[in-house]
């Protein structure tokens, strides 16, 4: 079983991220279960969801506490709560971010961890770009596909279909593909921006 | 069709495939996005014939089910916590008019302290009002367990509940098989009432019942949930020859041929509770688990034979009897009377607290032991418990009990991750 855990806040679509993630694995022929940390939504308060992926019926319902793979939506959460708690200790770590795990102050945890684990994406910009609009959970999925290759780009578009029509979904396909290949870039570079 | 999809969704979409006639609720958490979803299914002409009724309050809910039922419809409705209590005189005026309503409940705590997430404490506190209650183990089962109330509510003319957790099943996004129209219809005959309001056939329904009669009207509501402990096996049986899964009936027995130890749950905690169960039994442990599905009527007979083989068991609850202990133990108890077997109570998850496999482990390992005592409260901060008692010894006004708990816990308000 695969467990990831997104951080995030109010508002940056981080229950709909969780829930795209499932329905991509579903495509996938897989089983997903995907749920929030069952808060009252408000604006930029700290959100927490989660998703199990599994090629078996998952039973499982307790919140994942020892995730194998973190997606961040806003670094300024670093300063606030322990996003890290419970990685596993080759965990992927994918940030939300226009600037290095150095320059955010993690370079002492990028310094120690496996490098092909982390990557950072200016998801934002490429939501602002793409949908007009700075929501990351979209391009982080097309980024995290290409960091873990959990799933596939394929499956993600499945989804962004699934949820979006018209010119939304076009602009969110838009955005996890420039993600998708931003991190496969950063990767062979071996580099994390 | 299988679908990736939330619980809620799904039983909105399982709800619409029963050809409901009325549908009228008062949206509360994590009820709300069932009733939102048929309410858009209503709207969009997806759902039709069928009125959507919105109403000012759950009391208000209740009173136009019991309305439209008596006028012939089939009728759904959905609620949770103080929403359930709100409408509580009117949920034991619908059983006691034999109208079969069926509703949703998605489980929440009761306040106060106010707190929105999931236990058992509201449909288990309707325990006594007459209405049926089965409990979904997981959004597959809550999808097949209303096509099986509705048909269940209007065979013997008594409401049912269908007891769901809250956010941990209604906002979960799972793969579930959405059953197609045909095969409802085949399962699901059309709603013939025993009793209606029609002017062609003019009755009254809501007598005043006297010392002379009332026992007797009482008397029929329990026999009616005795004809449902053989009814809902059948149903069960028939929802697999339509639809050819397993969904339903009155308990569900995992792994408890040889198991010494057997462990008694209801709901979403079973599936966390059988990954446990497994880990032990690869250890050697002899361990069991026993599903109660149907809640109201309590399936003595049932539960006391999934029992007859092991030494002791333990239930595990999400709900309190205060000053007494455990609801659902006290009937898991009656059902073994006589038999000697050695039995636990395990209070958990209480107000959404997580209930994780690093807690039921050596829980389950300590009741194999019979190292515990009657009662257990897991996961409980003794020490958060003392300091407020603490308090109370050392200060006459010592304070709201809630704010010096979450102070002492240095948070500021209810912890949302």
């Amino acid at each position: 079983m695969f467990q990831i855990r997104i951080h995030g806040r109010g508002g940056q679509g981080v229950v709909t991220a969780t829930e795209m993630l499932s329905i991509a694995a579903f495509e996938e022929g897989r089983h997903a279960q995907a749920f929030p940390s069952f808060g009252s939504e408000r604006t930029g308060a700290p959100v927490v969801a989660f998703c199990r992926i599994d090629d078996k019926e998952i039973r499982l319902r307790e919140p994942i506490m020892q995730p194998d793979a973190l997606i961040i939506q806003d670094p300024t959460l670093l300063h606030q709560i322990d996003v890290f708690a419970g990685l596993k200790p080759e965990g992927y770590v994918l940030i939300n971010t226009s600037h290095s795990f150095e320059d955010i102050g993690l370079g002492e945890f990028a310094a120690t961890h496996k490098a092909s684990h982390l990557a950072a994406l200016p998801a934002t910009e490429i939501g602002l770009k793409h949908i007009g609009r700075p929501i990351p959970n979209v391009p982080l999925l097309g980024g995290f596909a290409a960091l873990s290759g959990l799933i596939k780009l394929e499956s993600v578009v499945l989804a962004i279909n699934e949820k979006f029509s018209g010119k939304v979904a076009e602009g969110n396909v838009a955005a996890a593909t420039e993600a998708y290949e931003r991190v496969r870039a950063q990767m062979k570079g071996g580099a994390h921006a | 069709m299988l679908k990736q999809t939330e619980g809620s969704h799904a039983v909105a979409e399982a709800v619409a495939l029963c050809r409901p006639e009325v549908i009228c609720a008062y949206p509360i958490s994590p009820q709300t996005h069932i009733v939102e979803a048929l309410g858009q299914m209503v709207k969009s002409g997806e759902l039709t014939p069928c009125e959507f009724i919105n109403v000012e309050s759950e009391f208000a809910a209740m009173s136009v089910a019991i309305g439209s039922s008596a006028a012939g419809a089939r009728t759904y409705t959905a609620t949770a916590s103080q929403g359930l209590l709100f409408m509580a005189e009117a949920v034991y005026n619908a059983s006691g008019l034999g109208l079969p309503i069926v509703m949703t409940v998605a489980n929440r705590a009761i306040g106060a302290p106010i707190n929105i997430w999931n236990d058992h404490s509201d449909s288990l506190s309707q325990r006594d009002s007459g209405w049926m209650q089965l409990f979904a183990e997981t959004n597959q089962e809550a999808v097949d367990l209303h096509i099986q109330a509705f048909r269940l509510a209007e065979e013997l003319s008594m409401p049912i509940m269908v007891c769901m957790d809250g956010f941990i099943l209604t906002h979960a996004f799972e793969r579930i098989d959405i059953p197609e129209p045909a095969q409802v219809d085949v399962y699901l005959p059309a709603f013939e009432p025993r009793q209606m309001l029609d002017p062609a056939e003019p009755v009254s329904i809501g007598a005043m019942v006297g010392p002379e009669a009332f026992m007797e009207v009482r008397y029929l509501a329990h026999a009616k949930q005795m004809q449902a402990l053989e009814l809902i096996p059948q149903y069960a049986g028939e929802f697999k020859q339509v639809f050819g899964r397993d969904s339903g009936g009155l308990v569900r027995p995992y792994r408890i041929e040889d198991a010494d130890t057997v462990i008694i749950a209801m709901g979403s905690v079973l599936g966390t509770i059988k990954d446990v169960v497994d880990e032990m039994r690869a250890e050697g442990h002899k361990i069991g688990v026993l599903g109660i599905i149907s809640y109201r009527p309590f399936p003595l007979q049932a539960v006391r034979a999934a029992l007859a083989n092991c030494k002791r068991f333990l239930v595990l609850e999400k709900s309190l009897a205060v000053g007494m202990g455990g609801i659902l133990a006290t009937d898991v108890r009656m059902a073994v009377t006589g038999s000697g077997l050695k039995g636990f109570t395990a209070i958990a998850g209480l107000g959404g607290r997580p209930i994780p496999k690093a807690s039921l482990h050596p829980l389950f390992c300590r009741a194999e032991q019979e190292d515990l005592p009657p009662v257990t409260f897991v996961d409980l901060d003794e020490a958060a418990v003392n300091k407020q008692l603490e308090r109370e010894r050392l200060n006459r006004r010592s304070g709201p009990i809630a704010e010096n708990i979450l102070h002492d816990k240095g948070v500021i308000s209810a912890k949302f991750g």
